[in-house]
C-alpha cells in the first residue's frame, strides 16, 4: 500500500482535473508537433496531404488519447502496469512470428486497419512495469543483488526480442530508459559502474568479433559502425545519409534559407527525409535559430516533466514521469546527435516531428501518464 | 504493510537527490547537442555552404564494360569497343534549339535525326542525358570536346560497345545486343537504374539476353560536384563498378566457323557435340546474319530484306527449327522394341515392300523390299517395315518414353533463344492437343520419325551421343565463368542394357561401312576414326515424286545423325539440310566433313576419305573461305 490513499480527499475530480493538467507540458508538446507538421509540409514540397495533414490528424488523436489517460486515476495505471508490460511483451513475441518486415527489419504487425510496432509500446510500458515493481519494492532493498536483478531481467528479455528484429535503436532505447527508472530509484552507483565497465568491455568484443563465425551484430550493422568513425570512408554507400544530412545542417548557418528553400533536402540528397533525418532539413531551413529553439522545446519539455516529478509525493508517480521523460529525452537526443554526426546512424525518430503514427500516438499517452500523475498527485 | 512516515520521506529525498542528477545528466547533453549545432551552423557554416550551394554534389552512374565472351580456346566472340558519342542534357542547356543547331554544325544530322533528338529531349526528364549521336569519328569527337565551353549542355562521352567479330559465325547462338526499350523496361521488375542510361545495350537475343545478369556487371558510381549550371567541377570520388563475368563458351571457334562455310548457302543447321561431357562445339543455322548491324541499330531495308528471305536467316534451325526427325529416329523405336522385348536383338522380320493396315496400305521406302531383316539390317537398310511391324507391338507411348530418355521432345536447358520442346507424340497428347483418338497408322508414321514426330537438330545431336555412350549425356555451352569452370557432372547411365545398344551400334556402322549401308558413300577410311551414322529423310509432300523435278521448297529434308571412332565416340554430329533431298546424299557428306574437322582438329586430311572421292574432296576444301583466328584483331574497333 502506497502513501496514496490516505490522500484521494484531495485529488480532483471530473472536469475539474482539467485545471490541473500540466498546461506548460500540453503547450510545448504542441509547440513541438507544429515544427514538425511545418517540416513535413516542406519536405513534401509544399503538398498538405502527403504527410503534414496526416500527422496532424494522429496528433489531434494524440491528444485527446493524452487527455483520457491523463483524466484516468494513476492508480489504475499502476495496477495494470504489469499487465502492461505482459501485452507488450506478447505482442513483441507475436511480431517474430507475424510481423511484417519494413526496411530491413521485422517491426510491424497489422491488426486490422491498425499498423501497431510493439517496440514503440514496450518502451512506455517497461518504464511503467518498473515504477510499479519500485513502487512495490521496499526502499531499504532497491541495492540488493537479487532485487537488482529482477528489474535487470525485466529489462533484457524484451531487449533481446528487439534485437532479433533487427533493432539496434530501440534495444539501446530500451536499455537505457530502464537504466533511467533504476537509477532514480536509488540503486547503488556501483551497479552503473560495473555495468558500464561491462558495455565497454562488450563493445570492444563485438567488434573483434567482425569477420568470425560468430559474428554478433548484422554486417550492415557493422558498416554503420564504420561509417560512424569515419563518413567519408564510404561516401556512396552507408556513409551517403550521414555526409548528406551534415552537409544540410551545416549549410543552415544563422538563419537557415528560409522556410522551405532548402536545396539539399529538396534535391531528395536525404532519402529518409520525413522521418529520420527531418531535423537536418529544419536546420537547414531554420539554422541555427530553428535548430536550437527546437532544442529548447525538447529540453522544456523534461524541466517540466521533472519538476512535476520532484514535487509528486507517490512514488511510483515520480518515477514514471521521471521514466517517460528520460524516454523522451533519448529519442530526441538520440537523433540530434545521430544526425550530427556524434553517434552512429542507428533509426530512432525525432518525437513528434518525425512522421509515423504509432510512435507519435504511443508517445502522446506516455504524456498522458505523467498528466495523470500530475493530476491526481497527493495534495 | 505500511510503511512509516520517515522511510517515506527518506525514500522521497533520495529520488529527489537521483533526479536532479539525472536533470543535471540530461541538460549537459543537451549542453552538448546546442554547442555541436553551434559549431556546425555557425562556426563551419560557409563550408557547408559551400559543399551544398555553390557546387552541389551529384551522382553519376558508370556502366560496367560489359563480360567479353571467349570460345573454348580464348578466341574473343563478343568483344567492346570504344564509342565516341554525343549527349544534350536540357536541365544544363540554355537554349535547346539553338544548341541543337550549333550542334549540327559541327557533325552531320539530318533533319529528321535532329527532329528525333528535340522530340526525345522534351519526353526525357530534365536531367536526363538524351543521345545525340554515338559511333563518332574521332574528329568529329574531337571537334566537339574542343568546343563545349560554347555548348553548355552538350557533353562528349566516351563509351564502351559491344562488337562481335565474328560476325556471322556465332550470330544466332551468341545473339546480341541493343539498345533498351520501353518495352524491356516494363518486362523487368524493379530494373537496375543501369538500363536507364541511354541506348544502355541489353542482350536482346542467344547467349547475350539469356545470360545478361551475369554479363552486365554491376554499376559503378562517382560523386562530382557541379556548379548552379550543372556543369561537373571536379570528381570528389569514384567507386568502380564491377564488369560483367568473362564467359567462355564450349563452342571451338574453327570448327564453328568451317560448319558454317561448309554448310554454305543452304538453310541448313548442325550441331557437334563433344558425347563424353555434352560440351557443344560447333552449334550453327545457316544463313546467318551479322549481328553488329543490330547493336548499331539496322536500317529497315537490311531488316526487310532479312524478313524477306525464304531461307529464313533471323531463326537458329540448330534449336528452334522442328523437323519430322525421319528415319533417324529409327534408333529410338528399335531401342524401345528391344526394351520392351517385341524382338530379339536377333530376330527378323519379313518386308514384303508394304504393310496393310486399316484399309490404308504403308509402303517400304524401297517398293520391292527388303525380305527378312533383322534390327541391325534394317538400320543399314533403313527399311520401312520393319518398325511398321516391331511399332505396332510397342504401342507409342513406350516409343515416346524412349525418345524423351535420349533427349527428343525435352527442353534442353541450353542459354539460347527459343530452344523448342520438340513433339514425342503420345495417345493423350493427340487427345489433348486435337481433340482425337489415336490410331494405329500415327503409330506406323511415328515409327520411321514422320507423322507428329517433330525434332531439333540439337535434340538429334543428343540422340546419338546418349546412343553413343549409353548415358544420359546433357548438353551444355558455358565452359567457365570469369575463369572458374562450371561444375560438371558426370552423365547417369541411361538404364539400357549394353547388348541392345552394341547392336543399335552395329547398325549404325553398317549404315556408314556396311556393304547396303544407306550412306556408304560418306564412309571414312582413316581407321582409328571410323564412324557410324544414320540417315534420314523427311518428307514434306506426301505424294512420292522425284525431288529434282519440285520447287525448293518441296523437296524433302536431307537428315544426318553420326558420331566416331566408333570403337570410343568422341564427337557426336547432328545435321539437317533443309529441302536438301535424300539424307544420304545431301546431309552424310557433310556431317562427315564437320566429324573428321572436329577428329582432326583441323581441315580433315584427305587420307581420311575414300581414295576415289579425295580429288573432289580437296577441290571442295580449297573453296571454302575459311578464317584463320590470328588474322581477326581481337581488340576494338573504332569509325575513324
Amino acid at each position: 500500500m502506497s502513501y496514496l490513499e490516505s490522500n484521494l480527499k484531495t485529488v480532483p475530480t471530473g472536469l475539474r482535473k482539467i485545471f490541473y493538467l500540466n498546461w506548460p507540458l500540453v503547450i510545448l508538446l504542441s509547440a513541438v508537433a507544429g515544427f514538425g507538421f511545418l517540416m513535413l509540409y516542406s519536405v513534401a514540397g509544399g503538398d498538405p496531404t502527403t504527410w503534414a495533414e496526416p500527422q496532424m490528424k494522429r496528433f489531434a488523436a494524440g491528444m485527446i488519447a493524452m487527455v483520457i489517460v491523463g483524466f484516468t486515476p494513476i492508480w489504475f495505471w499502476r495496477n495494470i502496469s504489469a499487465i502492461a508490460y505482459l501485452i507488450a511483451l506478447l505482442l513483441l513475441i507475436a511480431v517474430e512470428f507475424f510481423g511484417d518486415i519494413g526496411m530491413g527489419a521485422q517491426r510491424w504487425l497489422v491488426l486490422g486497419p491498425l499498423r501497431l510496432q510493439p517496440s514503440e509500446l514496450m518502451k512506455i510500458a517497461l518504464v511503467m512495469f518498473l515504477a510499479a515493481y519500485y513502487d512495490w519494492l521496499d526502499p531499504k532493498r532497491v541495492s540488493r543483488p537479487l532485487w537488482v536483478l529482477i528489474p535487470v531481467a525485466i529489462i533484457l528479455v524484451p531487449t533481446f526480442l528487439v534485437l532479433t528484429q533487427p533493432d539496434l535503436g530501440t534495444a539501446v532505447m530500451l536499455v537505457l530508459g530502464g537504466a533511467i527508472v533504476m537509477f532514480a530509484a536509488g540503486v547503488s552507483f556501483w551497479y552503473f559502474g560495473t555495468v558500464a565497465a561491462l558495455v565497454v568491455a562488450l563493445v570492444f568484443t563485438v567488434m573483434e568479433s567482425r569477420g568470425t563465425d560468430w559474428q554478433l551484430l548484422h554486417e550492415y550493422q557493422f558498416k554503420r559502425i564504420d561509417t560512424f568513425l569515419d563518413p567519408s570512408a564510404d561516401p556512396l554507400g552507408a556513409g551517403y545519409n550521414i555526409t548528406q544530412a551534415q552537409i544540410a545542417l551545416g549549410s543552415g548557418g544563422w538563419s537557415g534559407r528560409g522556410y522551405m528553400q532548402g536545396t539539399q533536402s529538396r534535391l531528395n540528397f536525404l532519402p529518409e527525409k520525413h522521418t529520420d533525418f527531418i531535423f537536418t532539413t529544419l536546420a537547414e531551413e531554420f539554422g541555427f535559430v530553428g535548430a536550437f529553439s527546437l532544442l529548447m522545446l525538447y529540453a522544456g519539455i523534461i524541466a517540466f516533466s521533472i519538476h512535476s516529478a520532484l514535487i509528486n509525493r507517490d512514488r511510483y508517480s515520480s518515477l514514471l514521469t521521471i521514466g517517460i521523460a528520460g524516454t523522451f529525452f533519448l529519442f530526441f537526443a538520440i537523433n540530434m546527435a545521430m544526425v550530427m554526426g556524434l553517434m552512429p546512424v542507428v533509426g530512432v525518430p525525432l518525437p513528434l516531428v518525425s512522421y509515423g503514427g504509432t510512435a507519435m500516438m504511443i508517445l502522446l499517452a506516455a504524456f498522458g501518464l505523467v498528466q495523470s500523475a500530475n493530476i491526481h498527485r497527493p495534495r | 504493510m505500511r510503511r512509516s512516515e520517515r522511510e517515506s520521506l527518506e525514500s522521497r529525498s533520495k529520488i529527489t537527490r537521483r533526479g536532479l542528477m539525472l536533470g543535471a545528466g540530461q541538460a549537459a547533453i543537451v549542453a552538448v547537442l546546442g554547442l555541436r549545432m553551434r559549431k556546425m551552423q555557425l562556426e563551419q557554416s560557409e563550408q557547408y555552404r559551400m559543399l551544398a550551394e555553390g557546387n552541389s554534389v551529384k551522382i553519376r552512374l558508370i556502366p560496367p564494360a560489359r563480360g567479353l565472351i571467349y570460345d573454348r580456346n580464348g578466341v574473343l566472340i563478343a568483344g567492346n569497343e570504344q564509342n565516341y558519342r554525343v549527349t544534350i542534357t536540357r536541365e544544363d542547356a540554355a537554349d535547346v534549339e539553338q544548341l541543337l543547331a550549333d550542334l549540327r554544325r559541327l557533325i552531320p544530322l539530318s533533319d529528321e535525326d535532329a527532329a528525333d533528338v528535340l522530340a526525345e529531349i522534351r519526353k526525357q526528364p530534365p536531367h536526363a542525358p538524351v543521345l545525340v549521336e554515338d559511333r563518332l569519328s574521332w574528329e568529329e569527337f574531337s571537334r566537339i570536346a574542343v568546343n563545349t565551353p560554347a555548348l553548355p549542355g552538350v557533353s562528349p562521352e566516351v563509351g564502351l560497345s559491344r562488337v562481335y567479330p565474328r560476325s556471322f559465325d556465332f550470330a544466332h547462338v551468341v545473339g546480341y545486343v541493343g539498345p533498351v526499350s520501353d518495352y524491356d523496361l516494363s518486362q523487368i521488375e524493379n530494373p537496375d537504374p543501369l538500363l536507364r542510361i541511354p541506348k544502355f545495350q541489353l542482350g536482346k537475343l542467344g547467349i547475350e539476353a539469356k545470360m545478361e545478369e551475369v554479363l552486365r556487371g554491376h554499376a559503378g558510381q562517382r560523386r562530382v560536384e557541379v556548379n548552379s549550371a550543372g556543369r561537373e567541377m571536379r570528381e570528389l570520388d569514384r567507386r568502380e563498378g564491377e564488369p560483367g563475368a568473362t564467359l567462355q563458351l564450349t563452342l571451338d571457334y574453327r570448327l564453328q566457323n568451317f560448319a558454317h562455310q561448309r554448310l554454305g548457302e543452304e538453310s541448313a543447321a548442325a550441331v557437334v557435340m563433344d558425347v563424353t561431357n555434352g560440351d557443344i562445339m560447333a552449334i550453327v543455322s545457316t544463313p546467318s546474319f551479322d549481328p553488329n548491324l543490330f547493336v548499331r541499330g539496322i536500317s529497315s531495308a537490311d531488316y526487310r530484306s532479312l524478313m524477306q528471305d525464304d531461307h529464313r536467316p533471323m531463326a537458329d534451325k540448330s534449336v528452334q527449327g522442328l523437323y519430322p526427325p525421319g528415319s533417324t529416329f529409327k534408333v529410338v523405336t528399335a531401342l524401345a522394341a528391344l526394351e520392351a522385348g517385341v524382338i530379339g536383338p536377333e530376330e527378323t522380320v519379313y518386308c514384303p515392300g508394304h504393310i496393310e493396315m486399316g484399309g490404308r496400305r504403308f509402303h517400304c521406302w524401297k517398293r520391292s523390299g527388303h525380305g527378312r531383316v533383322n534390327v541391325v539390317q534394317s538400320l543399314e537398310r533403313s527399311c520401312d517395315v520393319f518398325y511398321y511391324e516391331v511399332a505396332q507391338k510397342v504401342g507409342i507411348d513406350k516409343i515416346a518414353e524412349m525418345a524423351k530418355r535420349l533427349g527428343v521432345g525435352v527442353r534442353h536447358d541450353l542459354p539460347m533463344s527459343a530452344v523448342a520442346e520438340g513433339i514425342a507424340p503420345t495417345k493423350a497428347w493427340k487427345q489433348e492437343r486435337y481433340g482425337k483418338e489415336w490410331r494405329i497408322g500415327d503409330t506406323i508414321n511415328s515409327s520411321i520419325g514422320q507423322g507428329y514426330v517433330l525434332a531439333s537438330p540439337l535434340q538429334l545431336a543428343v540422340m546419338t551421343a546418349r546412343v553413343a555412350t549409353g548415358r544420359a549425356v546433357a548438353p551444355r555451352l558455358i565452359r567457365s565463368r570469369d575463369g572458374i569452370e562450371e561444375p560438371l557432372a558426370e552423365a547417369a547411365p541411361l538404364g539400357l542394357e549394353e547388348d541392345w545398344l552394341d547392336h543399335i551400334r552395329r547398325g549404325m556402322i553398317s549404315v556408314v561401312n556396311g556393304t547396303n549401308g544407306t550412306a556408304r558413300g560418306a564412309r571414312i577410311v582413316e581407321a582409328g576414326w571410323k564412324m557410324a551414322g544414320k540417315t534420314g529423310t523427311s518428307q514434306v509432300r506426301s505424294a512420292v515424286v522425284d525431288n529434282k523435278s519440285v520447287p525448293w521448297e518441296q523437296r524433302d529434308h536431307a537428315l544426318f545423325v553420326c558420331y566416331a571412332p566408333v570403337e570410343a565416340p568422341k564427337y557426336a554430329v547432328a545435321l539437317i539440310v533443309e529441302h536438301g533431298g535424300g539424307g544420304s546424299s545431301a546431309a552424310a557428306p557433310i556431317a562427315r566433313d564437320i566429324l573428321l574437322y572436329a577428329l582432326a582438329d583441323g581441315l580433315p586430311p584427305l587420307a581420311a576419305y575414300p581414295a576415289e572421292q579425295r580429288g573432289k574432296i580437296k577441290a571442295q576444301q580449297e573453296a571454302l573461305d575459311l578464317v584463320d583466328p590470328e588474322t581477326v584483331t581481337t581488340t576494338g574497333r573504332s569509325r575513324a
